[in-house]
């Protein structure tokens, strides 16, 4: 099986490594890229502050992740499925869900639970790696119906270790599900670096075992990103089955609003990366193509700023949720000791 | 582990970081990588590895970062760590130590604020501590240690910040004996985790309408010290059991149970239980708040174990 493992990169440095191109992608491509990747940034950095502000709780920040997500979702069409852990939180936003939707998630609102047959986003997955058997369960299922649809399943260098991420892996191979394994190698796990998470020289190299071609990229570069996404689309829809993705990219912020990376990071590493974040580069490499004039930054900006403020707006004027709903899901059809729950729970309300 | 060499301790972040709830800080300054080993994030190894460590003489105390966790770790809990003496006829002990905390009060969501400590009373070949005091956590974790079985040791999250004067020498305390944090005369609450806290703020309100509650922590649910409960119940002729785990198919059913059976003729009211509702633990703050059971909900039921204020 094939494994990539030098970094595939599209964007230069300005200076001695040359931008390249993808096949395939016109200027507006790459604007409309920007404009998600700049959608997706402020979305992070706006959160992190109405977390400090106490509007919504705990919140997984994802600075420096967003090409990873905006690369991979342009690969993708509408009816292919993406399965995010907490770190791709926002990602339905990518799929037109409403900002203010993540945001209620966030908040505890039952105004955040989406539907996920409304954007093909399965729900947000915690619990570590435990969804990769689901993504690769829906491709089959697609394969099955003779339908073209792929899977997504993101998930971080971490949950490379976990049990479900290696049996979804392998079934995924025996079964030749439409899969892409993306892999958010951010180097950092909570506070255990990567050589404590494998002893492997890449996390590539696991899908070699499984019988799965391997391609690593660069994780802040959104065209890399893109073009090794889009072949292991074309391969998952030519019946081919799944392909690993790993996009090596670093943490350059805390894990969570409630960790402090202070005791475990080398903070002069993190100043570094927050030079060569995803953003800034694309940015640059737009510049050097003439496609990224100052007003169009600043529109770009303010659009993505304007649609958070009425989305923070929007999940703040949500009505208080209906208590009741508190026994309303976790049954299709809710058990008698339901009634009695639900009683006691108008008993209290009127009490209060 | 600054006494025996054969203590020590493995898990998810609990080196530098000292753990997600800062239980293990410091430790790895003293004990070293070796002895305070951070560990990938594979629940299944770090247990199954902890019985492989065991199975040749080490006591390894290993960390689940949330309860809600042991679910990956499952096999290895309950078809390795618990039969492994059984099956090996008495000759091959698994003297391991899984800690792990829970519990909501934080808002964490569905899937990080369960109590599981009763998916394991139910399994032979476990024993399981629940300890609610900073005191009961060191005695009981250093016979969790020293004791030749697997043992489950729960703790909840929003009682670290409990303080206490400690002596410098350890006193252990012996595995299945229960704890009487408060005499009583009317209401005997037997009560776990956190809800030991809320059983003795509702003591202490009980105490103002003239109900005098008696509130005892079994601390270690498996084996159960039957004993010190039907005791008091027969003292107090009524029984409050209160968790905050789901109150249906309950450890406070099993405390029931027993109650019932050996005290009968002593009761004077039918068994309360004080639990959480059916419903999974939500995340929004308020609505979490009336899942959970509090103090309230502790008075509530010995007052109506002693017919006042009865619905
Ligand atoms: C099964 C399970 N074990 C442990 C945790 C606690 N936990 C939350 S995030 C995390 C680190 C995950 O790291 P990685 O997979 O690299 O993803 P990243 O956070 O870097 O995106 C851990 C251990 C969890 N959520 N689920
Ligand atoms: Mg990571």
């Amino acid at each position: 099986m094939r494994v990539e493992r030098d970094l595939r990169r599209v964007i230069g440095d300005g200076e001695s490594l040359p931008d390249g191109e993808v096949e395939g992608l016109d200027d507006a491509d790459l604007l409309e890229l920007y404009r998600q990747l700049v959608l997706l940034r402020t979305y992070d950095e706006r959160s992190l502050v109405y977390h400090r502000q106490g509007r919504i709780g705990t919140y997984a920040i994802f600075w420096n992740h967003e090409a990873m997500q905006v690369g991979a979702v342009y690969a993708l069409s509408d009816d292919d499925w993406i399965f995010p852990s907490y770190r791709e939180s926002a990602i339905g936003l990518l799929r037109g869900m409403p900002a203010a939707t993540v945001l209620s998630w966030w908040r505890g609102h039952p105004a955040g639970w989406w539907n996920p047959a409304d954007y093909n986003v399965a729900s947000i997955c915690v619990p570590i790696g435990t969804h990769v058997p689901h993504a690769a369960g829906l491709a089959w299922g697609k394969k099955l119906r003779g339908e073209s649809a792929c899977a997504v399943a993101f998930f971080g260098d971490g949950a490379t270790s976990e049990g479900s991420f290696h049996e979804g892996a392998n079934f995924a191979g025996v079964l030749k599900a439409p899969l892409v394994l993306f892999c958010n190698n951010n180097q950092w796990a909570i506070s255990t670096p990567l050589e404590l998470q494998t002893a492997a020289e890449t996390l590539a190299d696991k899908a070699v075992g499984y019988g799965i071609p391997a391609a690593r990229v660069d994780g802040a570069d959104v065209l890399a990103v893109y073009e090794a996404t889009r072949e292991a689309v074309a391969r998952a829809r030519a019946g081919e089955g799944p392909t690993f993705i790993e996009a090596v990219t670093y943490r350059a912020a805390p894990h969570a609003t409630a960790d402090d990376p202070s005791v475990y990071i080398d903070p002069a590493r993190v100043e570094e990366e927050r030079r060569r974040e995803c953003v800034g580069r694309f940015e640059g490499y737009l510049r050097r193509r003439g496609l990224l004039p100052d007003e169009l930054r600043e529109q770009v900006t303010g659009e993505a700023a304007q649609l958070m403020r009425e989305a923070i707006a929007a999940a703040e004027a949500e009505p208080d949720p209906d208590p009741e709903l508190v026994f309303a899901h976790a049954y299709a059809a809710p058990p008698a000791s339901f009634d009695h729950d639900l009683a006691e729970l108008r008993r209290v309300l009127a009490d209060g | 582990m600054r006494r025996d060499d054969d203590v020590f301790i493995m898990g998810e972040d609990i080196a530098e970081m000292g753990g997600s709830m800062a239980v293990t800080q410091g430790m790895l300054a003293e004990f070293g990588p070796e002895r305070v080993r951070n560990t990938p994030i594979s629940e299944m190894a770090i247990v199954g590895a902890g019985i492989g460590a065991a199975m040749q003489g080490m006591r390894p105390v290993v960390e689940i970062m949330y309860e809600d966790f042991t679910t990956l770790a499952m096999e290895q809990i309950v078809n390795q760590a618990a039969k492994h003496r059984y099956m090996s006829g008495g000759q091959l002990k698994v003297p391991l130590t899984i800690r792990t905390q829970g519990g909501a009060g934080w808002s964490p969501g569905a899937q990080h604020a369960q109590q599981v400590e009763a998916w394991f009373v139910h399994v032979p070949g476990l024993k399981v501590v629940f300890a609610s005091t900073p005191s009961d956590v060191r005695g009981l974790l250093w016979s969790s240690i020293y004791d030749d079985n697997t043992v489950l040791f729960f703790e909840h999250r929003v009682l670290y910040g409990l303080k206490e004067e400690m002596p410098d020498e350890i006193e252990p305390i012996p595995l299945g004996k229960a704890r009487i944090h408060r005499e009583g005369e009317d209401v005997t609450v037997v009560a776990t985790g956190r809800l030991v806290h809320e059983a003795l703020k509702a003591a202490a309100a009980a105490e103002q309408e003239g109900v005098s509650v008696e509130v005892v922590d079994p601390r270690t649910l498996q084996p159960l010290d039957e004993e010190t409960i039907v005791a008091s119940v027969k003292k107090t002729s009524r029984c409050v059991v209160a968790h905050e785990a789901v109150t249906r198919m309950g450890f406070g059913a099993e405390v029931a149970a027993v109650v019932q059976h050996q005290a009968f003729d002593w009761l004077d009211a039918p068994v309360e239980r004080v639990g959480s509702k059916f419903a999974p633990i939500p995340f929004a703050p308020v609505m979490e708040q009336f899942v959970v059971p509090h103090d309230s909900d502790v008075l509530d039921a010995i007052r109506r174990t002693v017919g006042r204020n009865g619905r």
